[in-house]
């Protein structure tokens, strides 16, 4: 299905976990082959970085290098804080039996040749670089050992490699690979499919915790991200926006700005018509972040609002709540016969959930530096898609792609916020204007105008029980957004969605109201809702029907199976049962609780990850929910960087209680209401609870874990809620009913 | 202007008083470890201690700061030279995600050990409210205080 922006599809579907993006098809067999015919040659033969080229290296292709110096192992991926500047080298080295110790990592370049996509989003990275990064390390580690075995007169079959050496045994030499990289260089490229490769019980690496390798760099306060970026002569800009999207410049006070300290220059750009690229606004160049942004306080733009976003909430949720009980103008999803089942039932409940809009709210404000001379132009630019910030920048210029060069820096933060380069389009613009370099800077106020925002929505369910308390049919009437007919990113049902494929009689129907601000991808994209939505109304069933919510659940997922067979990304119903059986467990689910407290539970698959959460919480007569521990089981597949995994699910359960409690965007006459944190209300440490994380030991290809374990929070939490005081919570933010987090 | 910034002396020409310290630190200095978030002091992410006590540099004006000693991320360990307690304790624990933030986390708490070198876990709370870490590492940020804090109580590092 499209959506309202002009997101390539492969980023849309693998940020929405349904679609592997190109490489993930392809075959290890297969892999080298194909990347040859899309990358020109090099990963075919190897010949393009072969030892003549690289004075005595062995860089048998773009993930690593070793000399007699040491031993690079390159990461591709931008880096957002999933930690995959050290989880990917972590493969390479495992296949290469590097010692850890050994190893240098340094960011690749943006090379889409050598290295395929380059994207940090859908939770992808792991899961689609893992035979390709294993294939890599054992390629050169097979160089590795064939130039040893020449150099020793031993068969092969008589070494052994381990922590950075190869080592002959029966004879006690070690022979370090820095040594031995000239000879391997000189080595024939072994055919990739008949490598051997590791089996989960030889991993040395993968599975242990390992400290992120940029660190040391990010104590010492060095300059990695895009902010801190800064070239010599470099000038500052800030970029105006009208409050209401796409609004377009009518006149603004341009000779009062130009008289201010510090102020170079000041402009009014067109905006190219896209608005994921460029929209009308006001620049403002300055000798300092300082003084452009003093000068952007006393800036006046009269806007031309013609085209703007018009956008209400208030209006939304009347018009949804006119509408929920009429039919869904179109049918997604339907299986079995929802209306029967209704109408022979035992029981049949009915309920609407509300959720609002939200930010993504990442720490780092958009920034990007840009230099532009002789119809070409370079940016530093902390994005998560920076193949596409090219193609984005190339178009808002009208210059080709191959004069644009894009250098990744570290992200503060992405959440999906930076699958989206507007910021790169308006620092390429500014900088066509401006002699030497500039580096944009947004205030915090117009990235909450201008985000791409996680989009609300309403749904009226229906469900039905028979007589013995089982789930026999679910309606859900999803209330939504579009743009001018276009589902708004997230706004809209997948094929597939949990729980299709669990439910016999299933019918998921979508109305959309018109909505033109912009949308986007928000960590888990509409998971990270419709978890909620979802599993707080299969407690409600259970509840109905007087039976435990475990064993609802349990019964739900049914016998162990892929409800997809052949598709090794769909649910498999006895992993699901896994994760929720091992989270109960550690949790103690069904142990006494006093009065006041509760436990509940929820599940959620996503982006190919299996998770269970049960979340124990007090609460008191002020509505003052005190969320004492979350319980996490996850079942992703092989872990790569124990520590990392850990992180980001205690991340996940951070973040899902953060945006449940008290986030959330509202909009009237198309404007933002809230435009800074004060009114955006993050949690802090003190509300933060103990996290518990637990992990499946599955050898199921691996999948990744920045996004899947955020779904089930807001359920576990709620369900706790109600088992805790007997209220249903149907809305979020829980702010909007009353709740808090303490 | 003269402002003392990790023990050196810089001698700031041309600079609005009412500059935010941030900025000045930032544009001005080449210290870029305090980070822009909010601009209005609801994030942290801009923490430096000014005389020992930790402020956010995004909103105190540059004019403040003059006669008084400030202190960044920058200045806790020399360049290549060993970490402090604190700065060992978030790379052993693997603390940051994006890592946006943990400058000015690393200053809370640089600070917060310095006034009390054993806090309990409300103390730590209480310090560590204003910082804000949008990625969730709440957790082990405490437990590094934590570790930092045990550390120096053994005479190890400062
Ligand atoms: S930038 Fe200073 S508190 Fe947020
Ligand atoms: S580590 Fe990302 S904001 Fe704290």
């Amino acid at each position: 299905m499209k959506t309202a922006m002009d997101l390539p599809v492969e980023i849309e579907e693998a940020v929405n976990g349904i679609e592997p993006i190109r490489i993930a098809k392809i075959g290890r067999r297969e892999f080298l082959k194909l990347t040859g015919l899309v990358g020109g040659g090099l990963m075919l033969s190897f010949t393009g970085l072969r030892a003549a080229a690289t004075g005595g290296a062995l860089h048998p292709n773009g993930f690593l290098r070793i000399d007699s110096e040491g031993i690079t192992l390159y990461a591709k991926n931008p880096e957002i804080g999933q930690g995959v500047k050290t989880s990917l080298p972590m493969i390479v080295a495992e296949e290469l039996d590097a010692a850890w110790e050994d190893v240098a990592v340094a960011q690749s370049p943006i090379d889409e040749a050598t290295y395929g996509p380059q994207v940090a989003g859908g939770s992808n990275s792991i899961r689609v670089n893992w035979d390709l990064l294993r294939t890599a390390g054992a390629t050169a580690r097979a160089m590795l050992l064939g130039a040893a075995a020449v150099r020793l007169g031993v068969p092969p079959a008589e070494l052994a490699t381990r922590d950075s050496h190869v080592v002959h045994e029966r004879t006690g030499t070690r022979l370090h690979y820095t040594d031995l990289a000239d000879a391997a260089a000189a080595m024939p490229v072994p055919d990739a499919s008949r490598l051997p490769l590791k089996a989960p019980d030889q991993y040395r690496l993968l599975g242990t915790r390992i400290t992120g390798v940029d660190n040391e760099a990010l104590v010492r306060g060095e300059p990695l991200f895009g902010i801190d970026q800064s070239l010599p002569g470099m000038k500052y800009a800030v970029y105006q926006k009208c409050p209401a999207q796409r609004g377009r410049v009518k006149s603004f006070n341009e000779s009062e700005i130009r008289q201010l300290p510090g102020i170079h220059d000041v402009f009014s750009l067109e905006g190219n018509g896209n608005p994921l690229e460029l929209m009308p606004g006001v620049a403002i160049v300055a000798d300092s972040t300082w003084a452009a942004l003093s000068a952007k306080r006393q800036l006046r733009v009269d806007w031309d609002e013609t085209d703007a976003a018009q956008d209400s909430w208030s209006d939304a949720v009347a018009q949804a709540g006119r509408l929920r009980r009429e039919a869904g103008a179109t049918r997604v999803v339907e299986s079995g016969d929802v209306d029967a089942a209704l109408a022979g039932s035992a029981q049949r409940l009915e309920s609407f959930y509300t959720y609002h809009f939200a930010s993504h709210a990442q720490l780092e404000p958009q920034n990007c530096v840009a230099r532009f001379a002789n119809g070409a132009v370079e940016l530093w630019a902390p994005t998560q898609t920076p193949h596409r910030g090219i193609d984005n920048v190339a178009n808002t210029l009208g210059i080709p792609a191959d004069r644009v060069t894009v250098h990744q820096t570290r992200c503060g933060g992405g959440f999906g916020r930076r699958l989206y380069n507007d910021f790169m389009c308006e620092a390429a613009a500014i900088a066509t204007r401006v002699d030497g370099p500039v580096k944009l800077q947004w205030t915090r106020e117009d990235d909450m105008s201008h985000d791409l925002f996680r989009a609300g929505g309403f749904h009226q369910l229906e469900g039905s029980l028979d007589a013995e308390g089982s789930v026999t049919g679910l309606r859900d009437h999803f209330i939504t957004f579009a743009d001018r007919g276009r589902p708004v990113s997230g706004g809209s049902f997948r094929p597939g969605v949990f729980p299709s494929g669990l439910i016999d009689n299933l019918r998921l129907e979508e109305t959309a109201l018109e909505w033109r601000t912009r949308c986007g991808a928000w960590r888990a994209p509409f998971s990270n809702v419709f978890g909620f939505v979802i599993e707080s109304f299969v407690h409600e069933l259970a509840t109905a029907a007087g039976r435990d919510h475990l064993e609802v659940m349990l019964e739900i997922f049914g016998e162990p199976r892929w409800l997809d067979p052949g598709n090794p990304r769909a649910l498999h119903t006895g992993r699901a049962a896994g994760v929720v059986r091992l989270a109960a467990e550690r949790a103690g689910w069904g142990r006494a609780m006093p009065a006041g407290r509760g436990l509940g539970l929820a599940f959620y698959f996503s982006h190919a990850g299996h998770v269970a959460e049960v979340a124990e919480v007090s609460v008191d007569a002020e509505k003052k929910i005190k969320v004492h521990r979350v319980t996490v089981a996850a079942d992703v597949g092989p872990i790569v960087n124990l520590s990392g995994a850990e992180n980001q699910l205690e991340g996940s359960v951070i973040d899902g209680l953060s945006t449940m409690a008290g986030l959330a965007v509202t909009f009237e006459n198309g404007r933002v209401e809230q435009s800074n944190f004060d009114a955006y209300p993050m949690l802090r440490m003190p509300e933060t609870p103990e996290v518990d994380v637990h992990f499946v030991a599955s050898d199921f290809p691996p999948s990744g874990l920045g996004e899947p374990a955020l779904p089930p929070l807001a359920p576990a939490v709620c369900n706790a809620v109600f088992a805790a005081t007997g209220h249903r919570i149907r809305t979020l933010p829980i702010s909007e009913e009353g709740f808090s987090i303490v | 202007m003269r402002l003392n910034v990790n023990g050196t002396e810089h001698e700031l020409e041309g600079v609005d008083p009412s500059a935010p310290l941030l900025w000045v630190l930032r544009d001005g200095l080449g210290l870029v470890g305090a980070k822009f978030g909010c601009g209005i002091s609801q994030c942290g992410a801009c923490t430096v201690l000014v005389d020992g006590e930790p402020v956010r540099s995004c909103s105190y004006p540059v004019a403040a700061a003059v006669e008084a000693e400030v202190s960044t991320v920058e200045g806790l360990a020399e360049p290549g030279g060993e970490l402090s307690a604190v700065q060992q304790a978030w790379v052993d624990l693997d603390v940051a995600q994006c890592g946006y933030c943990q400058a000015g986390q690393i200053m809370a708490a640089e600070a917060l050990l310095r006034s009390n070198p054993s806090p309990t876990d409300a103390d730590i709370d209480r310090a560590m409210a204003p910082n804000l870490c949008r990625c969730g590492t709440y957790l082990r940020i405490r437990k590094a205080i934590k570790v930092a804090a045990a550390q120096r109580a053994e005479g190890g590092r400062s």
